[in-house]
């Protein structure tokens, strides 16, 4: 069998990857249109705010195609797909016929037809990462346009290496599609609070080498403008095939579309009317076909992903998650809110299980929430407890005097403060006679100190010095 | 050629020895009155301090037993002699298995694996340390080309700044340690707030299963904040390009998203170990008893290499041994693929070597046979062997899928066990031998750090009961060889058997004791800390290996909704078969329960004390609810010292170090009405 793979983006090399993992024999080809290796998008904002080098970002070493007996064609993109003769044409003119053929074409950057907008950098892919550091090198001020979660990340990274930065955005809050409103309106606080100005419900209209003008003809000053208004999907080479595209490349649950041997994958892809911008769906397409393809697990299927957005973006602490706009009417909506410290934290229930959530500003419960979310445990009935966990489980302070008799003072050696009390009584005045006697403190030594304030306090109580 | 016996071969009063139950090997002293009593030489636990009472246990076995009736020790011996000669007649030497354990001293290790291989000529030999340090030892030979547990000094814990624990809690299995531990900054991997987890400044708590992932991630973030000893990475290992590369996919809120662990507590580990000067990285069973138990320690690893500390003294990586000595245990030829002095039984000249001091031709000797589990799972079949010698082992209680391996056990055409208790696996056998114990014998331990220390002889042993070097003596006479049962005869032997091995014990004596391997030569001072100059690869450099994370062998899921994770108390050992008969450690702990969590036991209706049936794929048990919040609401927790919990643990074996899933499986839980 011989395979081919157009994109070696995130879904893509993955896709190759899980093949090769389940079987050593199929030919493999991967299109990549960048010439870079495969690299980790995730991490690009990191790139820009510096918390991760260029090197950290790359996901195949490049001698790992040789190896692996996988034909990686890179820089070179495929212009053409031939479905009657099973053929893609690449921009050289070469020719590959394939038997199986899996899209897995990404998305590219939204620009907004606006004129000058050739002076702004899109925020997408590994060169425009560099061409922005590059550029801030010598700016001395930054707008980013677009207040998503790439934008904001970009903002944040960019206000970190010391640039003022405004960020406009067109809707009335930052994050529209997952945060509600007073969730964007703290985000937007604390941004503030970090060297970011935010303007929402503006419109760009025009880039200039001075900033960019807004609609209502006021100009936003920068010398470095990014774009981060959204991506599409790239599904024209699969339009172009006569390949169902709504969106994205329309696929089913075996994420194929409607050619059966062609499998489409990531952000391109469209499964359930829904097309993923994050990577975790993409990759876990990637695991169902290469199953499906391979015959490693044929009854394999892609049932659609929970989806949580989690921003990145230094001091700044963002989970997103599920329905965050149900309301009350619709479902069980439990929230709390402290802005001064740049707090937000809500929960959406129904049934008894999240199905939605926003935490914003630290918080220890991020990771037992977004389980919750992820396998749609049960909830416990103290809802509270799960916005604050470890509130109600505070350690009783083991003072001497409050602690009953039956507490176990001495873990290593079973000794409660009882018995320590009977060791004194029977005349042992310090930690020396209660450990002859008692053993306590002669394993691991950290209920000492306890030792010590019990047989102090007891002497005390006697009026006797210790 | 015998030399004259020294005060060791003597029994003094008081006597100087060390505690018989967990790899720290506490230092003792026993003196013999009316009865024996104990003192601490520096510090004891619950167990240490009562562990004399198990010597004048009336649940000691004094005479063998053939077919559960008393017989002479003539009887039982020549009963095992011809059995033992009749399967392997009828189905070859590998129709004979021996089943051996961590807490038999090193002369009786060595002499199983040469009784097995010599007398027996079977490849079928392993052992419950199989289930304890097989991951991290794999995992330590691939990445420094030896494993001895903890290849520095234990004090070097107390003056480490930061000292990171993955899944282990000392403080209630070895509990003197924690006298190590109080200075360092402790952070702690467990999906349970333990003893150990309270004592740490950081408590990580992920899901169980995801130790691995939580590892990749540490070291994506010790990479991008920049805490990475480039300079060491240059100069003392290889192959850090494709780890660099492989970690690449897990930052920190991926892998927050599998572990549960916040992506700041993440960062804040890392900022801790970056900022330590000296740092300590420790791996215990809950990394290392999973089906991917050596790639979660080689990640840890990655990670200690990465900040420089492997061979960096006052640093470095360690496992915590747990059994008494399941380090010299996994040295000496009890292991399935392995011979004396830590050499591969595939190793034409470890065969040869070791070939030699037997006296035998090399290529008498069988090759690698099965794992622990294994060879459990196979007993009995038609494949399988017929007859089972077990010594220091009690396999009904920790074996995982136990009720199986009961089964397996009870198809055996002979079951020998050799015990001093008649223990829940003796109680199945054809033939009990009854045993002397701890202080009734000499041999040597190798503890947690690679020190090779001499357990005395305090008392003599009651009438009717022989030491394990004598039981293997007799049965090893019966099949034509004559073999020393005496403790230091067999030491010197295997101190030749080891010359030249990884673990070199050639240059140790029992006149020079407490020394760390490898020792050489008898005027070398030991090696205290290993790695200093050199790892012990060809090219002198440690490894990094690129691994990655997988899901558990069974996740939790609708019928089976919550983990299981099993483990130790502070007031028992191993399978019980000791603790268990001694009064104050039932008292302090006196029956299985089931840790879980208020909001899990609110969604099920159960109270504190009620009795919960656990039911797995595999089984079912009870256990009394103990409600606390010191464990993750998806996860319960029992204890193994009883039968019970591995009738529900999943056997799905490590591919490398062929280590069942210990520690995480799926349950589902209901109130016993």
């Amino acid at each position: 069998m011989r395979l081919i793979v157009i994109g070696n983006g995130m879904a893509g090399a993955r896709l190759v990857s899980e093949v090769r993992a389940r079987d050593k024999e199929i030919r493999v080809t991967v299109f990549g249109a960048e010439t870079w290796q495969p690299y980790n998008r995730v991490l690009l904002s990191n790139v820009l705010a510096g918390s991760s080098g260029p090197d950290q970002v790359r996901l195949l070493d490049p001698s790992w195609y040789g190896e692996h007996g996988v034909e990686a064609v890179l820089g070179t993109p495929v212009v053409q797909i031939d479905r009657e003769t099973r053929t893609v044409i690449a921009e050289d003119g070469r020719r590959v016929p394939y038997d199986v053929l899996v899209l897995a074409t990404g998305s590219s950057a939204v620009v907004p037809p606006i004129p000058g907008v050739e002076r702004a950098i899109p925020f997408r892919t590994l060169d425009d990462c560099q061409e922005i550091l590059a550029a801030s090198r010598t700016s001395s001020r930054a707008v980013v346009v677009g207040g998503g979660l790439l934008g904001i990340e970009a903002a944040r990274g960019l206000a970190g290496r010391g640039l003022p930065v405004t960020l406009l955005h067109l809707a009335g809050h930052l994050m529209e599609r997952q945060l509600d409103a007073e969730a964007g309106l703290v985000l937007g606080e604390t941004l503030a609070g970090l060297g970011v100005e935010i303007r929402t419900g503006v419109s760009a209209a025009e880039v200039l080498p001075e900033g960019v003008r807004l609609a209502d003809g006021t100009l936003v000053e920068g010398d470095l403008v990014v774009l981060a208004c959204g991506v599409r999907p790239e599904t024209e080479l699969a339009a172009q095939a006569g390949l169902e595209v709504r969106r994205g490349v329309v696929v089913d649950d075996e994420l194929r579309t409607d050619d059966p041997a062609v499998f489409a994958i990531g952000e391109c892809a469209e499964h359930d009317g829904v097309v993923y911008g994050l990577v975790a769906p993409a990759w876990e397409q990637a695991a169902v076909v290469a199953d499906v393809i391979t015959g490693t697990a044929k009854d394999a299927r892609y049932r659609g992903s929970r989806m949580v957005t989690r921003l990145k973006a230094k001091s700044v602490e963002l989970a997103a998650m599920g329905e965050t706009h149900l309301t009350e009417e619709h479902a069980e909506v439990v929230r709390f809110s402290h802005r001064a410290r740049g707090t937000y934290r809500k929960l959406v229930i129904r049934e008894g299980r999240l199905v939605g959530a926003i935490l914003l500003g630290e918080s220890a419960a991020v990771g037992t929430l977004t389980q919750l979310f992820d396998r749609g445990g049960p909830l416990p009935g103290d809802r509270a407890g799960l916005l604050f966990p470890g509130a109600g489980g505070a350690a009783v302070a083991d003072s001497p005097v409050r602690m009953p008799d039956s507490a176990k003072v001495c873990q290593c050696n079973n000794v409660t403060k009882g018995q320590i009390r009977a060791c004194w009584e029977s005349g042992a005045r310090d930690v020396t006679a209660v450990a002859a006697a008692t053993r306590a403190t002669t394993g691991c030594g950290t209920c000492r100190d306890a030792v010590e304030g019990i047989v102090g306090w007891l002497c005390e109580q006697e009026g006797v010095s210790a | 050629m015998k030399r004259p016996k020294s005060t060791i071969d003597r029994v003094t009063s008081p006597t100087l020895t060390h505690c018989p139950y967990c790899a720290l090997q506490c230092g003792m002293s026993l003196t013999v009155g009316e009865r024996v009593t104990v003192e601490a030489t520096d510090a004891l636990c619950q167990k240490g301090w009562t562990a004399a009472e198990l010597l004048s246990s009336p649940d000691r076995l004094t005479t063998p037993l053939l077919h559960g009736r008393p017989a002479t020790w003539e009887q039982a011996l020549d009963h095992v002699a011809s059995r033992l000669g009749a399967v392997r007649s009828e189905h070859g030497p590998d129709g004979v298995a021996v089943f051996g354990g961590g807490g038999l001293t090193n002369e009786k290790a060595y002499q199983l694996g040469k009784f097995a291989r010599v007398a027996l000529g079977t490849s079928q030999i392993d052992y419950n340390g199989r289930f304890c340090m097989s991951s991290a030892a794999a995992a330590s030979v691939r990445a420094f080309g030896a494993d001895r547990g903890m290849p520095f000094p234990l004090t070097d814990l107390a003056a480490a700044d930061v000292v990171l624990l993955a899944g282990g809690n000392v403080a209630e299995t070895m509990p003197p340690i924690v006298r190590h531990l109080t200075r360092p900054d402790l952070i702690v991997i467990d999906p349970r707030r333990t003893a150990t987890a309270k004592l740490a400044a950081l408590h990580l708590q992920p899901t169980p299963g995801t130790d691995l992932a939580l590892a990749l991630g540490l070291l994506h973030v010790a990479i991008s904040e920049g805490a990475l000893d480039s300079e060491y990475i240059a100069r003392r290992t290889s192959g850090f390009e494709a780890v660099r590369i492989s970690v690449s996919e897990w930052w920190p809120e991926r892998v927050e998203r599998v572990t549960g662990v916040p992506v700041a507590a993440i960062r804040q580990a890392v900022q801790m170990l970056k900022n330590a000067n000296k740092a300590v990285l420790l791996t215990g069973r809950g990394a290392e008893q999973h089906a991917k138990g050596t790639d979660t320690v080689t990640a840890f690893i990655n990670l200690a290499l990465a900040l420089g500390l492997p061979g960096t003294p006052g640093s470095g990586y360690g496992c915590v041994t747990g059994q008494g000595n399941g380090q010299g245990g996994r040295e000496h030829g009890q292991k399935a693929d392995q011979l004396p002095g830590y050499r591969k039984i595939d190793d034409p000249a470890a065969r040869a070597h070791v070939a030699a001091v037997w006296g035998v031709e090399p290529g008498t000797l069988p090759g690698p046979g099965r794992s622990a589990y294994e060879l459990l799972d196979a007993l009995g079949t038609a494949e399988g062997p017929k007859a089972l010698l077990v010594f220091g082992s009690n396999p009904v209680v920790s074996a995982p899928r136990s009720a199986h391996v009961t089964e397996r056990l009870k198809s055996l055409d002979l079951l020998v066990v050799v015990d001093f208790v008649l223990s829940e696996t003796a109680r199945l056998a054809d033939v009990v031998l009854p045993s002397t114990q701890w202080a009734e014998e000499n041999g040597t331990m190798t503890n947690l750090e690679g020190r090779v220390q001499l357990r005395r002889k305090a008392v003599e042993p009651p009438e009717g009961v022989r030491s394990d070097l004598e039981i293997i003596q007799e049965l090893a006479l019966r099949m034509g060889h004559t073999w020393p049962a005496e403790p230091r005869e067999v030491f010197d032997e295997l101190r030749r058997a080891s010359q030249g091995g990884t673990a070199d014990y050639s240059g140790i004596t029992y006149e020079r004791d407490g020394l760390f391997w490898p020792c050489p030569t008898p005027e070398h001072p030991g090696t205290p800390r290993m790695f200093l100059d050199r790892f012990h690869t060809p090219d002198g450099l440690a490894r990094f290996v690129p691994v990655t994370h997988r899901a558990a062998a069974e996740e939790a899921d609708a019928d089976f909704p919550v983990y299981l994770t099993t483990g130790r108390v502070l007031a028992h050992y191993q399978s019980g078969a000791q603790t268990r008969r001694i009064a104050p450690l039932v008292e302090a702990s006196p029956e299985p329960f089931v840790e879980l969590h208020p909001d899990l036991a609110e969604h099920l209706s159960i109270g504190a004390g009620d009795l919960v049936r656990v039911s797995s794929r595999r089984g079912a048990t009870e256990g009394v609810a103990r409600i606390s919040e010191a464990i993750r609401s998806d996860t319960v927790f029992m204890p193994f010292h009883w039968e019970g919990a591995n009738r529900l643990t999943n056997p799905a074996l490590d591919p490398t170090s062929r280590m069942p899933e210990f520690k995480v499986c799926a349950v589902r839980l209901e109130k016993v009405a």
